[in-house]
């Protein structure tokens, strides 16, 4: 055994594309299962969330611009880079949860199968939701998904890095951007996936990731007003109510979701109906 | 005969012989027709003439109601097969279609709408939604929604005084399709078509209970809302009252759509086809009294063509025809009701006081009822009351811009997200407003178009979910993926 | 010529100007026309509508079977449409080929129909398949033998192949023949012309040309008076008054055969153009089967009972 001594990483929020602190200057302190300790997390703030929906903002319109098959290639390429740093995640969800190899390794495998998955519905999307209506009279008549704007998200305690993909990947493959909080108790994969984020071409802001804590973050992204969705699936089913009380501000769009399936994706699309007439 | 004296054109009134009207009406529960015990007075906005009594339901009408609809569910509709089921919606439709002349004079007679537009527009369309969803009934599996998809049960429905039977029809045609049973309110002001509605559900032999009509007002709406026995509300009305709503069932499983307000832009590029789109600004606000929730209130031209389309446009608006609404050639009726009215008048004066330039119609105003001159305010900018807010009457507000990015971007600066109107006549411009549009529905070379396959509804602060077409029916059916 | 100061009779001039219109929109332009045909006109406005009606028709017959008497009778029936009741205005004009131009004319004059016109179709009507000098003679032949207004046939064919200042020259030609001598309308054959782009455009060609009505048909071709047509038509002359003060007439022709459909060209004419077309120096319709409808409304108005054919004359 060599004597060197570790360069520990500093986990830091990620906001437009950027790994800043927390402008609160908070951290709170996560161990393992066996209470050993392992980082400081930082503790984002309302403020952090307010910085990181400007960015989703502003990256929105330029996100949606791209084509689905950019979006695709996109969501593919963040795939082929956390394939290739399996061993780091692997390593990151022992070292938090105490899971087995094995199991550590099924989460890494089904995350960029999920993310294949999901890449592969971005020039899908109004296959699945579209349509031509056949309307009384000479016009043209079609309904065509679009994407809702920006989206928050709460990433599920357990299986952090897999649930956090699953917030992530059905939000943004439809051209929105998002604004995630992590797993309070496992956040370090979803910092390392940040990173992954950064080396994929993903354009700043479509997606930043805040870690702390859900009681403290999710009224604030209810009740952000430049948020029109919200997905709890992660939130106890007791503060759902609340949270869509709050939401009703700006009749914010909010789910909750049982599965991987196309509705996760779907659930944040507007449809969009135009009429054009048919004449010479 | 040189130079005519003039072609006023003389009063050519629809015959009211058509329709009874009962000096008092009660609720339709569980098939039948049952007293109620408070009423108010339904007038007629263009003459103030009190038409009939209606009932008020208080929580035992309201009890009663759901119970009717929940029993009709488990007993009889749930257990129907879809076929069956179309079959009924086909028949509301035939018979809404034989008694459409009834259906448009007494619609004029309680909503003031003009006669032609509630004989063209309304009720043809009030049966075509009848008729399409009638076809789904029996084909939910292939809707594209899932295959594990059921019906809600008992949907409390809450619909507007501005289009009294088609927003009735929007509502209960999808939610007996998707085989759900329901509680219909009308709006306070409009009930009378919604209880000629009950008697076609008799007549078409529709099983008890399967169709409810409580009348009341905004506290009878509340009691359908926070029911228990409800499992999905659907309202139509103002944003403001839906947020009510939207908090309202929050903590509930119960399942809501929402069809609100808007503030509809209605986009005219230098390019355009001029006169169709004069005719396209007309009808996309003075269309129903600018009662409408997608109405074209907001009017975003080219600079560089402004002043030859408000030229055009004035000269339009004066050729308008208001007055009496059960006259065939009047194009502008009555306001609904006077506390409509004076909504309207606040925030034309709020105009006035923020600076804009007001232009009203010469028209003469009848002395009874509730009126007012089709109008439009220029020298408007974003920041005005009357660019913002809802004006839910016949006032345009004019503002201009000078790049295409920038009339998008006055367009979309709303929380609101209907609807809008662009017209140009170049495609690949059309195509590029069109998607640019933050809002539900963009009628391009076109304005206030509806269709029961056409999909409807808001985005932002205009609701929740949309009315219409494949989507629409979605919103009458559970285990669809997401909820 | 001035060509009201819009174009300097160039090519280059002629196309500015015709390309700085605005398109039609086909769906949106049937809308309207439709809208307004739902126009209920009743009573007092039935009554009135039905006399200026009379008043602004062209009574036409355009038949190779066209004689002598046949055209004698027309002439009677244009001064005194219902020979047993003389409040019936008589009709704007009759219209006939021109080697029966000298036949109306003096048949009018000797009934006491100095104020009945005689228009002539001219220009190698119906079809305009001919050489200018030919056209022109045709013009000068009917203008000779008396005709107070010349309908003229465009050449469709220069049109739609793009030959704009072909179209325009002739029409100025025809102008200048014509000078003060007749009024002119050109006819466009709207059926061949087919879009109402096409449409709009022609009318403002012609109005700078000097016409003095634009028409839509000749009556040989289908569809020819269709109401989104003269809608486009009575658009541009009220935009053309706009431009210039000047007011150019509109003449549909063609398959109009009853008074409703006559009453709704008049709902058009006053909601589209304005009631100061409401006059037959401004509108007129070519017709020959309507005129007797008109009359039977008329029976039917002021007796209270439906008419019947039998006390109509037929010619």
């Amino acid at each position: 055994m060599s004597n060197r001594i570790d360069v520990k990483k500093t986990y830091k929020l990620f906001i437009n594309g950027a790994f800043p602190r927390s402008e609160s200057g908070r951290t709170y302190e996560i161990k393992n299962a066996k209470g050993v300790f392992i980082a400081n997390p930082c503790l984002a703030s309302r403020k952090d969330l307010k910085d990181a929906v400007v960015a989703a903002r502003a990256a929105q319109s330029g996100w949606n611009k791209a084509s689905a098959y950019n979006k695709g290639q996109i969501l593919y390429r963040i795939a082929e880079m956390l394939e290739g740093r399996r061993a780091q995640f692997v390593n990151e969800i022992i070292l938090v949860t105490g899971v087995t190899k094995v199991k550590a390794e099924k989460e890494v495998t089904d995350s960029v199968d999920r993310l294949v998955w999901y890449a592969g519905w971005s020039d899908k999307l109004s296959s699945l939701s579209g349509a031509l209506n056949p309307v009384a009279g000479p016009y043209y008549n079609f309904t065509v998904p679009e994407s809702m704007g920006v989206i928050a998200a709460i990433a599920p305690e357990t299986q952090s890095l897999l649930g956090l993909i699953d917030a992530i990947a059905p939000i943004i493959v439809g051209g929105n951007t998002i604004v995630v909080l992590a797993s309070t108790k496992a956040p370090l994969s979803a910092m390392s996936f940040a990173e992954v984020i950064a080396t994929s071409d993903v354009p700043a802001g479509v997606i930043n990731i805040l870690t702390g804590k859900k009681d403290e973050i999710a009224p604030w992204m209810a009740s952000h007003m430049d948020i029109d969705g919200f997905d709890i699936s992660a939130l106890a089913a007791t503060s759902h109510g609340a949270i869509r009380i709050a939401g009703a501000e700006n009749l914010k769009r909010i789910y909750s979701f049982k599965s991987a399936d196309p509705g996760r994706i779907l659930a944040f699309l507007e449809n969009k109906t135009v009429w054009h007439p048919i004449g010479l | 005969m040189e130079s005519p004296v003039s072609f006023d054109y003389a009063p050519a009134p629809e015959s009211r012989a058509i329709v009874s009207i009962k000096p008092k009406y009660g609720h339709f529960i569980g098939g039948k027709f049952v007293a109620g015990s408070k009423h108010f007075p339904t007038i007629n906005p263009a003459t103030e003439e009190v038409l009939s009594q209606i009932a008020l339901a208080g929580k035992a009408e309201v009890d009663a109601a759901v119970k009717a609809a929940r029993k009709a569910y488990t007993t009889t509709w749930s257990k129907m097969s879809g076929r069956e089921r179309g079959k009924y919606l086909f028949r509301i439709a035939r018979i809404m279609q034989e008694r459409a002349r009834e259906f448009a004079v007494l619609e004029t007679l309680d909503n003031g709408k003009p006669i032609r537009e509630s004989r063209d527009v309304d009720i043809p369309l009030a049966a075509a939604h009848f008729f399409y969803h009638a076809g789904w009934a029996d084909k939910l599996e292939f809707a594209g929604l899932g295959t594990s998809t059921k019906p809600h049960g008992v949907a409390g429905q809450i619909i507007p005084w501005n289009f009294p039977l088609l927003m009735l029809s929007w509502k209960i045609a999808p939610a007996l399709a998707a085989g759900n049973t329901v509680v219909l309110k009308p709006a306070e002001s409009t009930s009378l078509t919604a209880l000629l509605f009950a008697e076609v559900c008799q007549q078409a032999e529709l099983p008890a209970g399967v169709v409810n009509i409580v009348t009341g007002d905004g506290s009878t709406g509340a009691l359908i809302v926070n029911h228990p026995g409800i499992d999905k509300i659907a309202f139509t009305g103002s944003t403001e009252v839906g947020k009510i709503i939207a908090r309202a069932v929050a903590p509930t499983p119960k399942s809501v759509t929402l069809e609100l307000g808007g503030k509809a832009a209605n986009i005219i590029f230098e390019d355009a086809a001029i006169d169709e789109a004069i005719e396209g600004i007309v009808n996309g606000i003075f269309f129903n009294q600018g009662h409408v929730c997608c109405a074209g209130s907001r009017l975003i031209l080219q600079e560089n063509i402004a002043e030859e389309v408000l030229e055009k446009l004035k000269k339009r608006m004066a050729q308008i025809r208001l007055g009496d609404p059960m006259d065939k050639n009047t194009d502008l009726g009555a306001i609904n009701s006077k506390e409509q009215l004076l909504k309207i008048r606040e925030l034309s004066a709020s105009g006035d006081a923020e600076g804009a330039q007001r232009w009203s119609a010469p028209c003469d105003l009848p002395t009874k009822g509730f009126w007012f001159a089709p109008t439009i305010f220029t020298g408007v900018t974003q920041s005005h009351r009357i660019a913002r807010e809802e004006i839910f009457g016949p006032v345009l507000s004019v503002l201009t811009f000078r790049t295409p990015q920038e009339g998008i971007d006055k367009a979309n600066n709303t929380p609101f997200g209907l609807s809008a109107g662009v017209w140009s006549e170049k495609g690949s411009r059309i195509l590029w407003a069109s998607q640019q549009l933050r809002a539900g529905v963009v009628w391009a070379n076109t304005f206030n178009k509806f269709d029961p396959a056409s999909p409807f509804g808001g985005y932002k602060e205009s609701g929740w979910g949309r009315e219409g077409g494949r989507h629409g029916l979605s919103a009458y059916l559970k285990g669809v993926s997401h909820e | 010529m001035s060509f009201y100061g819009l174009v300097d009779g160039s090519d280059a001039s002629l196309k500015n100007y015709l390309g700085s219109l605005s398109g039609v929109d086909h769906v949106g332009a049937d809308a309207r026309a439709a809208m307004l045909a739902t126009r209920s006109i009743k009573t007092t406005s039935k009554r009135w509508a039905i006399d200026i009606a009379i008043s602004m028709v062209d009574l036409t017959t355009l038949e190779g079977a066209d004689t002598p008497g046949k055209v004698q009778a027309l002439c009677t029936k244009a001064v005194r449409p219902d020979p047993t009741d003389s409040s019936v205005p008589s009709v704007g004009a009759v219209c006939v080929y021109n080697d029966m131009v000298a036949v109306a004319r003096k048949h009018l004059d000797l009934i006491g129909g100095a104020h009945v016109g005689v228009a002539a179709v001219s220009t190698a009507f119906p079809s305009g398949r001919a050489s200018m000098p030919v056209k022109l003679q045709d013009t000068r032949d009917a203008l000779d033998a008396g005709a107070s207004e010349i309908d003229m046939v465009i050449d469709r064919g220069a049109f739609l192949s793009g030959d704009y200042i072909g179209v325009f020259n002739e029409i100025v030609q025809i102008r200048e023949l014509c000078g003060t001598r007749a009024h002119l309308k050109v006819i466009f054959e709207t059926g061949e012309l087919v879009t109402y782009d096409n449409v709009r455009k022609a009318s403002f060609l012609a109005m700078a040309a000097g016409a003095d009505f634009i028409k839509t048909s000749t009556g040989k071709v289908a569809p020819a008076a269709t109401a989104p047509v003269i809608l486009v038509m009575l658009e541009a002359v009220r935009d053309f008054y706009q431009m210039t003060q000047a007011r150019i007439g509109v003449k549909p022709a063609g398959g109009i055969r009853n008074t409703k459909d006559a009453i709704k060209q008049l709902v058009l004419v006053n909601e589209v153009a304005g009631p100061e077309w409401l006059t037959p120096s401004l509108f007129r319709i070519g017709a020959s089967a309507l005129l007797n409808d008109l009359l039977m409304q008329r029976m039917k108005l002021d007796d209270g009972y439906y008419a019947s054919p039998a006390y109509v004359t037929i010619d």
